[in-house]
């Protein structure tokens, strides 16, 4: 049976995805204390001319919300940027990722996708070789609706665990540059361990991806320290300067200590 | 009696009861949930009695666990507190796997539990004495089709479903229609994303990009497509990267 009434209360929830909120919970800013707890309270200094963070406005699915992080460091300057740590302020574990670039990587972009529980600032800290913190800040607005951070196919996701990918893409760059662009795909639930179960009132337990390293031949491009934060199926996509290396390899741990290592021929790109 | 879904808030679900009691007295035996959504199951507090059993998808009490805590927050901050509070997730104890008929005396219900598609939780409800199929959310029509499970799932299971013997179908949003019908408007959006966000990833698009260009050309066929497509194209994408 689907009566008037029910759908009036759908056509209220459909609206209501513009709606604002307005709580005495929302006006309070996690902020101030994350940089406590994540930073030890170590100065900020203006991240606009250091580091670029974009994410949609509106997380359009709360699950899968892409992000993206920029270096604006121009060419020129002697500093380089030796980590990135990735905060969505709101969400229950709000350390997201960290990533540590390699010296000699040249890392310049990288897009992860992230879940989102809340409406929240999102920010991106990174740390410079002059040993200073740069942050810079963004806003996102979780969706509304079916939208959840949830995996939309546990099954799926559980016969994925431990599969990667790697892929190249072609770039615009002539075609002597050293630049390279590529993804990194890792089947894995990523549980978030925040659930709890309605009926035996127990927390599923978490399961996720905690470490990621990524080297051409043995030389490092890209690390991840990652936590609950990540979507499903973590996927890096990232840029980084080719030293002439043939394999570019990964390796992956989880919180059950599962180990996942694979490489590929960087020349052949696809899967 | 059997009642299937029970609307987005307890309110809802009593109003739903109301409606029933008006026109008859019998006992509510079941309440049959067709998957997880919040505007499917937030209703089902209103039912709770002695001698109604909650019907499900043997993967419904999971989905449940893990998406009901965030449903809640986010209805709440949708609808607000005095529609939300009162509602508590009711999970289903009578489990779909496969197939399940319950004998309502004077009719049959044929339910089925379908892998992913439009969740990972839909089950289908055939009334084999009207010939009414009701399709909770793996049929939309007007609304545009809202992707939670799987793209390719949900075309796989609209092949099958289609050979169901309906005359007519109650779809989870839109109205009545004849069957199948109804199906057509809803499989050609579904083609058309997956046809270009496969594009997109075979071209090496990244998954931002996809959200403003997949299906854009259904656009002028649906109600509310700003509000949804961005999403089930990245959703889609997501899945398609694994192909
Ligand atoms: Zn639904």
């Amino acid at each position: 049976m689907m009566g008037y009434t029910r759908r009036l209360t759908l056509i209220a929830a459909l609206l209501g995805i513009v709606a604002v909120p307005a709580s005495a919970e929302e006006a309070y800013d996690p902020w101030p204390g994350l940089v406590q707890d994540i930073f030890s309270n170590r100065p900020m200094n203006d991240g606009g001319n250091v580091i670029g963070i974009e994410m949609p406005y509106r997380a359009e699915d709360a699950a899968i919300v892409p992000v993206t992080l920029r270096s604006k460091l121009s060419p020129g300057d002697a500093r380089r940027i030796r980590s990135i740590t990735l905060v969505i302020d709101r969400n229950p574990a709000p350390m997201a990722a960290k990533f540590e670039l390699g010296p000699d990587a040249n890392v310049t972009e990288i897009s992860t996708r992230v879940r989102v529980n809340n409406y929240t600032d999102v920010h991106a800290v990174a740390e410079l070789s002059d040993g200073r913190l740069y942050v810079s800040k963004t806003y996102v607005k979780a969706s509304g609706g079916c939208s959840a951070p949830a995996a939309k196919n546990a099954e799926e996701a559980q016969n994925r665990l431990g599969k990667m990918r790697y892929r190249q893409f072609a770039r615009e760059e002539a075609p002597a540059s050293r630049v390279r662009e590529a993804q990194i795909m890792i089947g894995h639930p990523n549980n978030s361990g925040l659930q709890m179960d309605q009926v035996t009132q127990l927390y599923i337990p978490a399961f996720f991806i905690n470490q990621l390293k990524l080297t051409q031949d043995d030389s490092p491009v890209l690390s991840m320290e990652g936590g609950i934060s990540i979507s499903e199926d973590p996927n890096l996509r990232f840029t980084y300067v080719s030293n002439g290396a043939k394999r570019f390899r990964a390796e992956a741990k989880d919180t059950d200590g599962h180990v996942f290592r694979n490489e590929w021929d960087v020349e052949k790109p696809g899967t | 009696m059997a009642v299937i879904d029970t609307g987005g808030s307890l309110r809802g679900g009593e109003a739903l009861l109301a409606a029933v009691r008006a026109r008859t007295s019998k006992p509510i035996r079941y309440v049959i949930n067709t998957h997880g959504h919040p505007d499917h199951v937030f209703g089902n507090g209103a039912f709770v009695a002695e001698g109604t059993s909650f019907v499900g998808h043997s993967k419904l009490p999971q989905a449940l666990a893990t998406r009901g805590p965030y449903y809640l927050d986010n209805f709440r901050r949708i609808m607000g507190s005095d529609l939300i509070d009162p509602v508590k997730i009711v999970p289903p104890t009578l489990l779909v796997t496969d197939t399940l008929t319950l004998d309502l005396g004077s009719r049959r219900l044929a339910l089925r539990a379908w892998s992913p598609g439009h969740s990972d939780s839909d089950l289908t409800v055939f009334d084999e004495t009207t010939k009414t199929l009701f399709a909770g959310d793996l049929v939309f029509l007007r609304h545009v089709p809202v992707m939670d499970g799987s793209i390719r799932g949900w075309l796989g299971t609209l092949k099958e479903l289609e050979s169901i013997p309906a005359q007519r179908v109650v779809p989870g949003h839109g109205p009545v229609s004849e069957w199948p019908g109804a199906l057509a408007n809803e499989r050609r959006y579904l083609m058309a994303l997956l046809a270009d966000v496969r594009a997109s990833n075979k071209k090496g698009e990244p998954i931002r990009t996809v959200a403003d260009k997949a299906a854009a050309s259904e656009r002028p066929h649906w109600e509310l497509f700003d509000d949804y497509n961005a999403r089930n194209a990245t959703a889609a994408f997501s899945e398609i990267e694994w192909e």
